[in-house]
């Protein structure tokens, strides 16, 4: 009832920005989407937002597996340091990432310069989910395997990955669907999408019915997406009989690999922080700027915590009877709820940010550019992120081992904690990272919700930057990856610990 | 709003008009110390924050300022509707001020505050007044090209010799007002063409603020900004790396344009009489002279306010005869843009 309850209220709030949407777009005459809509250009558009979704999202599979495969099932030396690195990329903003390779390589534009920018910052969210997946996993099934002849390629394709599928898959949604809303990133790199024909209405335009009624194109986009996940993810489920005998999976040598294996993580990391990082850096060496960033600095770093940490929390909470009620209490009703919670991905900031807005100044004025709705908004944002750190957790964790405590006499509440929760933890703690992360970079629904008054790191950047002061921008894009390896760092630490059955390597 | 308020609204302003027929409205407005305003800015945030300080300094009215992108502030202004939390909208381009003004969600600015700014800045109603401006430019790679062979008219930019040349920003709200100027000159079908063409020679960025970097780092050779980027871009980076220029067009040529940033007080606010003081002091010699000197290389719209020194003086620009009510909100070069496939 409670695990209803709560995907009922999670569903609410999804539901407020696509109400608006929809709302909005009725304003709309039929001549101005019509005029947007119906010209060549849109076939360009949309066939640009198709061939870089398809291109990136099977990249960063790929790197994501790989390197989560690489962190809990190898000996690479130095684990926890590269769990830790390869996490950092999600928390450094997408136009940091772009500047930084646009400064390196003045000529860099178009289909492949958005390929690698977007790969490269988006991958954590494959990366992430399927780690925690790998860590939750039975080692059991991978021993059995191995026991019965199975070589390590034979085990990875036919235990692991399935055991992990349905945080692949979680994965790759979130990417999909966040190549599908991205803007900033992509004018950068002048990669024209979907999305530019609803920021122009937007910016040129003013026009907010137009830009809706063109949004719902994104929407009808993802919701294709998501049907198709549906099918893909609806066979077979994985459940582990119990946390099982409390020991380390055991690893496989890589040998000679060993070395190659170890190239490419530092290529990857190169890449994805070097650059970016290195771009900073310079920035604060070689910047003529004699503006200091201001003395608000700390204050600014303590908004950012305090902000993404409630975020981070408001949405693991409501991720948990999403999925729960998903995996547990499967009918169309929950089955919808749970698509619906991935929908903000799909959706530009600015809409799901107006529909706030919009919504707060009708029905909750006091709410109104209030800590409490900015915290609200970020997890309505980062929701979808919640889910998919949470959704192998629930997947592994069966019914009937709360069957047997229930059986035994253990009050409900007892049986949560006891049982069902530790076996939840890493997704937990994925839900959290991955949320907080992006909280911690997010701009345009911050612009528009925060009290006013109020500054976080990523509003202070965006303030230099449009003014030039690229000198004193730079230490608030550093302190933003300073404060999202908080996180990151908290969850390599876990992770050594229970790769390593508790001793450091 | 109450016919009580609107009453002490209309007091006020009779206090604030006596004021500002003072040169320079500068005595402190008694009744208005304690209280407070919220001031939605899209323009840069030193300059909001430094006309700010001046007025929280002379009035003793205290200013929150919320800073975003000016067409963002627009549409979420529009949404919030009759609860709106801003008092004032000061804006960087007025075809978003004319769109609100449309709506009828702006307040008739006082007489006294229109009458300091040259009529041709200003909505003809009444509702917003322009306070500063800048002009359109060409900024060069002078390590690319001479000064010579630089083209005295923008219309020249649509010649084939541009092609992979030129940079230009078309989402940029400074763009479009020179559609607009070359339709009015030589008519819409003449601007298409010369989008067209221009199209076809551009590498187009998001940003103004892109542009002039990639013209100062010789991605491009010529790019099409307002003045103000350019002495931004000096002060910013080291001085070794400073290889662009910036070249004007011909007296009264179509690129030869001002744009002009300007402000509105909200129907919505409750504090009509602080609002329409803010306003005012914008308008004040001490406001023009605080956006004039605040790192903004704006030239303040006052007559007898002088620009920062670097920039040409206000006096020689012969810009073309485009005003802000040419622009009206903007459609017709965003449907032009759109058709070309622009964006």
């Amino acid at each position: 009832m409670l695990t209803l309850g709560g995907a009922l209220l999670a569903g609410v709030l999804v539901l407020v920005p696509l109400v608006f949407l929809v709302v909005e777009a009725q304003g709309t005459g039929w001549s101005t989407v019509s005029r947007v809509l119906l010209r060549h250009e849109t076939v360009v558009l949309l066939a640009n937002t198709v061939k870089l979704a398809l291109l990136c999202t099977a990249l960063c599979a790929l790197i994501g597996v790989a390197s989560a495969w690489l962190i809990a099932r190898s000996t690479l030396p130095w684990l926890s340091v590269w769990g830790f690195l390869l996490v950092l990329p999600l928390g450094i903003p997408d136009f940091v990432i772009g500047f930084g390779w646009v400064s390196l390589d003045h000529s860099l534009h178009g289909y492949l310069a958005a390929v690698l920018i977007m790969t490269l910052s988006l991958y954590p969210l494959v990366y992430l989910p399927v780690l925690a997946g790998l860590m939750n996993a039975d080692p059991a099934l991978e021993e059995v395997a191995r026991s019965l002849g199975m070589g390590p390629w034979k085990v990875f394709w036919r235990v692991t990955l399935r055991q992990v599928w349905p945080a692949v898959l979680g994965g790759c949604l979130l990417v999909t669907l966040g190549l599908l809303a991205e803007y900033g990133a992509y004018e950068i790199v002048q990669y024209q999408t979907f999305t530019v024909a609803i920021f122009t209405e937007f910016k040129l335009g003013f026009d907010t019915a137009a830009a809706c009624a063109l949004s719902l194109v994104l929407v009808a986009l993802s919701i294709a997406v998501l049907v198709g996940e549906l099918s893909l993810s609806g066979r077979g489920r994985q459940t582990r009989v119990g946390p099982g005998s409390p020991h380390p999976p055991s690893k496989v040598h890589l040998g000679r690999v060993t070395l190659p294996a170890l190239a490419t993580l530092a290529v990857l990391c190169a890449l994805a922080l070097g650059v970016p990082v290195g771009s900073l850096v310079y920035w604060l060496i070689h910047s003529g700027s004699t503006t200091l960033p201001s003395a608000s600095i700390l204050t600014d770093v303590l908004h950012t915590g305090e902000f993404s940490g409630a975020a981070g929390a408001l949405a693991t909470a409501l991720a948990i009877p999403v999925t729960f009620a998903a995996a547990r209490h499967r009918n169309r009703l929950t089955i919808l709820i749970e698509r619906l919670a991935y929908l903000p991905q799909a959706l530009p900031g600015l809409v799901v940010a107006l529909g706030l807005v919009s919504f707060s100044v009708r029905y909750a004025l006091q709410l109104y550019q209030s800590t409490l709705e900015l915290i609200i908004a970020y997890a309505v944002l980062f929701l979808p992120l919640a889910v998919v750190g949470m959704r192998t957790a629930v997947a592994h964790a069966t019914p009937q081992l709360e069957d047997a405590a229930r059986a035994l006499g253990q009050r409900p509440v007892m049986v949560w904690l006891r049982v069902t929760l530790p076996l939840l933890v890493p997704g937990l703690g994925a839900a959290f990272a991955l949320v907080f992360i992006s909280s911690a970079t997010e701009l345009t629904a911050t612009l528009l919700l925060r009290p006013t008054g109020v500054d976080t790191l990523a509003t202070q950047f965006w303030t230099y930057t449009s003014n030039f002061s690229y000198g004193a921008a730079a230490p608030y894009a550093a302190l933003m990856v300073a404060v999202s390896a908080v996180p990151a760092y908290l969850l390599s630490r876990r992770l050594a610990t229970v790769s390593d059955g508790g001793n450091q390597a | 709003m109450n016919i009580k308020l609107s009453l002490t609204a209309a007091f006020m302003a009779l206090v604030l008009v006596g004021c500002g027929g003072s040169p320079g409205g500068s005595s402190p407005s008694g009744p208005l110390r304690g209280q407070s305003i919220t001031l939605y800015s899209g323009q840069h945030e030193q300059t909001a924050a430094a006309v700010v300080e001046a007025f929280e300094k002379q009035t003793g009215v205290k200013v929150s300022i919320r800073s975003d992108d000016e067409a963002v502030l627009g549409n979420q202004i529009s949404q919030e509707g009759a609860n709106s939390p801003a008092d004032v909208f000061y804006t960087e381009n007025t075809p978003v001020l004319e769109y609100l003004q449309e709506r009828g969600m702006l307040a008739r600015l006082y007489p006294s505050t229109l009458a300091a700014i040259p009529r041709e800045y200003h909505s003809p109603q009444g509702d917003w007044v322009g306070l500063s401006a800048r002009i359109s430019a060409l900024v060069y790679n002078a390590q690319q090209i001479s000064p010579t062979q630089l083209p005295s008219s923008i219309l020249a930019l649509a010649e084939p010799r541009w092609r992979g040349k030129l940079a230009i920003s078309p989402s940029e709200t400074d763009f479009q007002p020179l559609l607009t100027s070359i339709a009015k000159l030589d008519g819409r079908g003449a601007a298409e063409k010369w989008l067209a063409a221009v199209k076809a020679n551009s590498k187009l960025y998001p940003d103004n603020e892109t542009v002039v970097s990639q013209v100062n780092n010789g991605e491009s050779t010529v790019g099409l900004i307002n003045h103000y980027y350019w002495f931004r871009l000096r002060d910013e980076i080291p001085h070794g790396s400073l290889h662009s220029a910036l070249h004007y067009y011909a007296p009264r040529d179509p690129g030869d344009l001002l744009n002009v940033s300007g402000a509105g007080v909200l129907k919505s606010s409750s504090h009509q009489a602080a609002a329409q003081a803010f306003v005012a002091f914008l308008a004040s010699r001490a406001g023009q002279d605080a956006i004039a000197h605040s790192h903004s290389y704006e030239y303040p719209l006052r007559p007898g306010v002088s620009a920062a020194t670097a920039l040409r003086p206000f006096a020689q620009l012969k810009p073309a005869a485009v005003t802000p009510a040419d622009l009206g909100d903007g459609r017709f070069p965003l449907e032009l843009e759109q058709k070309l496939g622009l964006f």
